[in-house]
């Protein structure tokens, strides 16, 4: 129960539909009883005892419950159905929001197909239970209620004999319920099982060809299918076993109506016309009774999804944008100091830097060399503020980076990340990212300098590309080179290039470099690489190990101070020199 | 069209399960898969069902016409007890039947829907790569995933509930004339006004749900972008902006639902009140005839029972209707993939190798993707046995291409490609791919242990085996490291193992599969350095002894070559080592130079 109140903001709003719904249940449950009454009414009063006259009315009657009832089932539907949509409508802006300013930290952890199916399938099982489950609960109670009151004022014993069935149906009730959940999660499980089994083997179709596996495949295929088969009859087997039982006690109960019911009738202590009415009776107690595993199961799932939903509603947001009182746009400059600075990600022990100090002054570029994981993507993710500092003082433009607002400060860096990310939109689109509203004379000046704009231009759409699943597929290099152009139209004031080059070849990286160098002029830039290469420009080149700065200076400073860095230098450029040899 | 692109921030297309219209052909093409068990399971499930169908209409004939005319309102308290007692037994009966209907019901449809997977399936194995080409991995995993899904209501419980429905309308039909022809042609008034609600507004309701599914699906293709692109999002600051577009498409959704819901709602008056019309017409005629005592209030009553009986195989109906229409789309899909023919058949009478000595011959080879791109002209190259042949070209070239008809993967457009000196098109496919290998670009891991991931490559291998080629490439050191060294769980998309990593258990994979012909694809990303070292010792390793085709971007492995290709817009411009072609001052040499000319602009 908690946990629903804890999520009460997101529905207690709209509490009126879900009144109206309740109380147009309520009409419902009396219409819905109110019918057999009215047949019991025809058969003992206006037929037996020939009351012919009132037919008529009996029948119009009839004709006033039910459109009452059907009224009142569409405002019942419908507003219960409105409850639960409008709610998720809320909550789903709210947990998006909340995913758009949770930290780095978080989603490293993170899994997109967990966040995903709580984003749907936790969502989804929250409204089911605001739109229907909740009335239900009502609805059992109305309808069981209701018929009993009826049944016990026709006949006492009657409705004693008949109901002294339902504990076992009960029985048989609960042993399915237990029965069958276990029996949906392995169904669940051996279809995602499946799914991972055949996306693995498209998604490898190439390796799976070159190595000609086909056969191995189809074979590893065959027992997830098989798998998948199984768990499908398996459930039908628990279906087939209790759900015949349950209908048959059911209609054992309907024999026992008729038998005892009959003499009873006979006896006179019961209107034929009331046995009658004891035949839809029953059915309104017996079906909300083998429904009711359902209900309680769907009432503990939601409540497991609603705390799945506050598990994300409840995680810290990136800290909240201090002192917005700077006024960056004019003064904003870029020179950025590391003091001592060290970071330990999440829980770890190991630190991932340690007392980092550096200057870059305006308009100086910054080299990062060192191998992997030895902390330098970690810098450039704290002057992004991806990640907050543990320890050390970073400076910017003289002032404490806490003391900017993130955005502010996000919008003056231009990013290239490491694994290069695009979204399901025009390429236009997507080199506007950072500024959606830029010109499109700006947008074609930053691809031509990432070495892009020709071969956007040679495609059919041009700009207006769409990329993504469906769409076009483009090779890495070019994929890279559109992030580019993307940090390039952020006019940023820092430039940072996360081995942003990886993927094309060399001829293009000079090329790139050379328009680089000119859009670097002004501008801090830092460059992490693998290849000396793309650092030897740089004014300051840091070689990390361990998260720990073990050398720096200029390209030529280093090379002449035989470190690891010249012993990097020497491995890739065998083949440089061997060229230069040879020309 | 132009606005409608610039307004959108992100766009999507949702493939999605829509119906299609009723179609004979592919109707009777589906029920041929259930042609194996239309002799055994079939024919017991419909005895079965037939039986619950039977008692479920007997029995309002027990307790209204027989029961209360004849035991109830005479008094005859013995004849009671015994419809009583046949009730009963007839109860006993239809759960029995019930038991077995439902158990074999879904053996059939599960039968039927394995089935049909596993067909498409193998089918898609054995497709070419030009099929995979055109198609996003997303769109096959759809079909072979939720299109054959989709049509396990139809085969479980549709086409069974079918039959019992048209069997119970029927039944009670015939009943109903039979006890009162008059009574019942009133009663039977509400079936047409049942039936046209059930079809005319379901049809309305579908439609609506559709465009809730096709704005849901949109909805979740965003969250699942915005999820993985949170870390482009926040480093752009684009928070805001994402949540406006995520508002509108929430919104959307919403308003949908919204109509969805209340089409859906509008629907429920509609049955109230053709049920009511229905009992009006029983309360006002039935009165009056049972006062002509033209009927019996037993007969009466089992009108009454039989008019609640109504509604749920006409509404059933609807449903497996809904479900038909479904399949239709689906089994359309499923079968467009399933005639599709491998664009590289095998020949029958195909040769058995024997012995491979690895020479391959491009005779006279042109080929194109489509007609009006040629990627391959007029090749006529020799790749001699046990040497190592280097491709060197830009992107574009044809070397990719050229690899790709070394196993088959594409047939040349004209000209052949000779193994040995046999056409390609002559040998069995699986032999030819089982000597030929490839190191890809991008390695693909497959979910499982590294030890299965080497061994992919030779799924015979033993433990030792695996073991000894990764030493031998020199991966074994790694692995070593990690935490459960080769039983270490990796995935596609984990981040266990770096990409120079992947690369070396990958030539493990190649070295274990040891095939006479291996086809290496460089990579270009850049790996840290001690990795690259440990990779040219692998390499080396790798390629003693085989026929080697490499399509190489650094300088370093490609001057060891016996045999350097230079390709030029589907061209061979020059062949020969290192030193001739550097002599001969050709593109090869231009081709260095113009690195070289990079070198010196960076210094």
């Amino acid at each position: 129960m908690e946990t629903f109140q804890r999520l009460k903001q997101f529905y207690w709003p709209f509490k009126t539909y879900f009144i109206w719904s309740l109380f147009a249940l309520f009409i419902v449950t009396a219409m819905t009883v109110i019918y057999p009454m009215i047949l019991q009414f025809t058969i003992d009063y206006a037929v037996r005892e020939q009351n012919y006259e009132i037919i008529p009315y009996l029948a119009l009657a009839i004709v006033v419950v039910m459109s009452l009832k059907g009224v009142a089932v569409y405002i019942h539907q419908y507003f219960g159905d409105l409850f639960g949509i409008i709610t998720v409508q809320r909550l789903r802006n709210t947990l998006y929001r909340k995913l758009q300013y949770l930290p780095f930290r978080y989603y490293d952890n993170a899994k997109t197909g967990d966040l995903m199916s709580r984003l749907t399938a936790d969502v989804e099982a929250f409204r089911f239970f605001l739109s229907f489950g909740c009335a239900q609960v009502v609805n059992f109670v109305l309808l069981v209620g209701f018929s009993m009151a009826v049944m016990f004022y026709y006949s006492v014993p009657l409705t004693l004999v008949t109901m002294a069935i339902l504990p076992f149906l009960a029985i048989v009730v609960s042993k399915f319920d237990k029965r069958i959940h276990p029996g949906f999660r392995g169904i669940r499980k051996s279809l995602a099982r499946l799914n991972t089994k055949v996306q693995e083997n498209v998604s490898g179709m190439h390796t799976v060809k070159a190595l000609s596996q086909e056969d191995e495949e189809i074979v590893r295929f065959e027992d997830s299918n098989e798998d998948y088969r199984q768990k499908h009859l398996d459930i039908s087997k628990i279906w087939g076993r209790y759900f015949p039982l349950m209908e048959f006690i059911g209609n054992v109960c309907a024999v026992f109506l008729l038998a005892f019911g009959g003499y009873l009738t006979i006896q006179g202590s019961l209107q034929p016309g009331e046995l009658v009415a004891f035949f839809s009776l029953i059915w309104y107690i017996l079906g909300p009774i083998m429904n009711l595993g359902f209900i309680i199961n769907m009432f503990s799932q939601s409540k497991a999804s609603g705390e799945r939903l506050l598990e994300i509603l409840d995680e810290e947001e990136r800290k909240v944008d201090a002192v917005p009182n700077t006024q960056m746009n004019e003064e904003f400059v870029g020179e950025i100091t590391f003091t001592n600075v060290s970071l330990t990600y999440g829980e770890k022990i190991e630190p991932a830097l340690k007392g980092i100090t550096f200057e870059a002054t305006r308009g100086k570029t910054i080299g990062l060399v060192g191998a992997t994981g030895s902390g330098k993507s970690s810098i450039i993710q704290l002057i992004t503020r991806f990640y907050e500092r543990s320890a050390g003082e970073i400076v910017i433009d003289g002032k404490s980076i806490d003391q900017f607002s993130i955005k502010e400060l996000r919008k003056q860096i231009g990013v290239v990340l490491q694994e290069t990310f695009l979204f399901s939109s025009t390429i236009r689109d997507n080199l506007a990212y950072g500024r959606p509203d830029v010109p499109m004379e700006e947008i074609i000046e930053a691809a031509k300098r990432a070495d892009a704009h020709e071969f956007i231009s040679a495609l059919p759409d041009g700009y207006q590309t769409v990329l993504g699943e469906r769409g076009l597929g483009l090779s890495g290099g070019q994929k890279q080179r559109i992030a580019i152009a993307r940090a390039i139209i952020m006019d940023p004031k820092i430039l940072i290039l996360d081995d942003a080059t990886s993927a094309v070849d060399m001829q293009t990286e000079v090329k790139i470099q050379k328009a680089f160098r000119e859009v670097m002029k002004g501008r801090t830039t830092f460059i992490i690489a693998h290849r000396t290469s793309s650092v030897k420009h740089a004014d300051e080149i840091i070689v990390l190990g361990n998260g720990e700065i073990c050398e720096r200076g200029t390209h030529q400073e280093l090379l002449n101070s035989e470190g690891p860095y010249r012993k990097i230098y020497n491995i890739q450029n065998q083949d440089q020199e061997y060229v230069l040899q040879q020309v | 069209m132009e606005q409608i692109t610039k307004r959108s921030r992100f766009h999507y297309t949702t493939e999605q399960i829509i119906e299609k219209p009723f179609n004979w052909k592919q109707m009777v093409r589906l029920l041929g898969y259930m042609k194996p068990y239309a002799r055994t399971l079939l024919p017991k499930t419909i005895i079965a069902m037939l039986i619950v169908t039977a008692v479920r209409i007997a029995v309002p004939i027990f307790i209204g016409v027989l029961a209360i005319d004849h035991a109830i309102i005479p008094g005859n308290l013995n004849l009671l007890y015994t419809f009583a007692a046949i009730v009963l037994g007839l109860y006993l009966f239809s759960w029995i039947a019930n038991v077995f209907r439902i158990r074999w019901m879904n053996e059939i449809g599960q039968h039927m829907i394995f089935d049909i997977r596993t067909a498409l399936f193998n089918h898609i194995q054995r497709l070419s790569h030009r099929f995979f080409d055109q198609r996003s991995g997303g769109s096959i995993l759809v079909r072979v995933i939720n299109d054959v899904n989709s049509m396990q209501d139809l085969f479980t419980n549709g086409v069974v509930n079918l039959l019992m429905d048209i069997v119970m309308l029927i039944g009670i039909v015939v009943i109903l004339f039979t006890l009162s022809p008059e009574l019942a042609m009133l009663v039977l008034l509400v079936l047409p006004i049942m039936f046209f609600i059930s079809t005319k507004l379901r049809r309305k309701i579908r439609r609506s749900w559709q465009t809730v599914r096709i704005r849901q699906s949109k909805m979740n293709s965003h969250l699942n972008e915005s999820i993985q692109g949170i870390r482009v999002t926040q480093a752009y600051a684009q928070e805001e902006e994402n949540m406006k577009f995520f508002n509108d498409v929430n919104t959307d959704n919403y308003e949908s639902w919204k109509h969805a819901t209340r089409m859906n709602a509008i629907f429920r008056p509609f049955v109230e009140m053709s049920s009511a019309i229905g009992a009006v017409v029983l309360i006002w005629y039935g009165a009056n005839l049972i006062e002509s005592e033209a009927i019996s209030i037993g007969i009466f009553v089992s009108f009454a029972f039989y008019l609640g009986m109504f509604w749920e195989p006409i509404s059933r109906l609807g449903q497996v209707y809904n479900q038909l229409l479904v399949g239709m789309a689906s089994s359309e899909r499923i079968f467009e993939f399933l005639d599709e023919k491998p664009s590289v058949p095998e020949k029958s009478d195909a040769k058995s190798l024997g012995d491979v000595k690895g020479e391959i011959q491009f005779d006279d080879v042109e080929f194109a993707y489509d007609e009006s791109r040629k990627a391959l002209h007029d090749i006529n190259l020799t790749f001699e046995g046990g040497k190592t042949i280097a491709l060197v070209g830009h992107t574009g070239s044809g070397k990719s291409t050229i690899v790709n008809l070394m196993s088959r993967f594409y047939d040349p457009t004209k000209g052949r490609v000779l193994l040995d000196g046999i056409d390609l098109r002559d040998l069995r496919l699986d032999e030819l791919r089982s000597n030929v290998s490839y190191v890809l670009q991008d390695t693909f891991i497959f979910a499982g242990t590294i030890m299965d991931n080497i061994r992919f490559g030779r799924p015979t291998a033993t433990d030792q085996d695996v073991v000894d080629a990764a030493s031998a490439i020199g991966a074994h050191e790694f692995i070593e490291k990690l935490e459960n060294g080769y039983d270490t769980e990796v995935e596609e998309k984990g981040n266990v193992l770096s990409v120079g990593e992947r690369q070396l258990l990958s030539f493990a994979r190649a070295l274990l599969a040891d095939p006479r012909i291996l086809i290496l694809d460089e990579a270009t990303a850049s790996i840290d350095t001690e990795t690259e070292l440990k990779i040219q010792r692998g390499l080396k390793k790798l390629l003693a002894g085989r026929t080697a085709i490499m399509i190489a971007h650094r300088l370093s492995t490609i001057r060891d070559a016996d045999k350097i290709i230079v390709l030029e817009n589907g061209h061979v411009l020059e062949e020969g080592t290192h030193d001739e072609l550097m002599k001969a001052q050709g593109a090869y040499y231009g081709l260095v130079k113009s690195q070289y000319a990079a070198i010196m602009e960076n210094e």
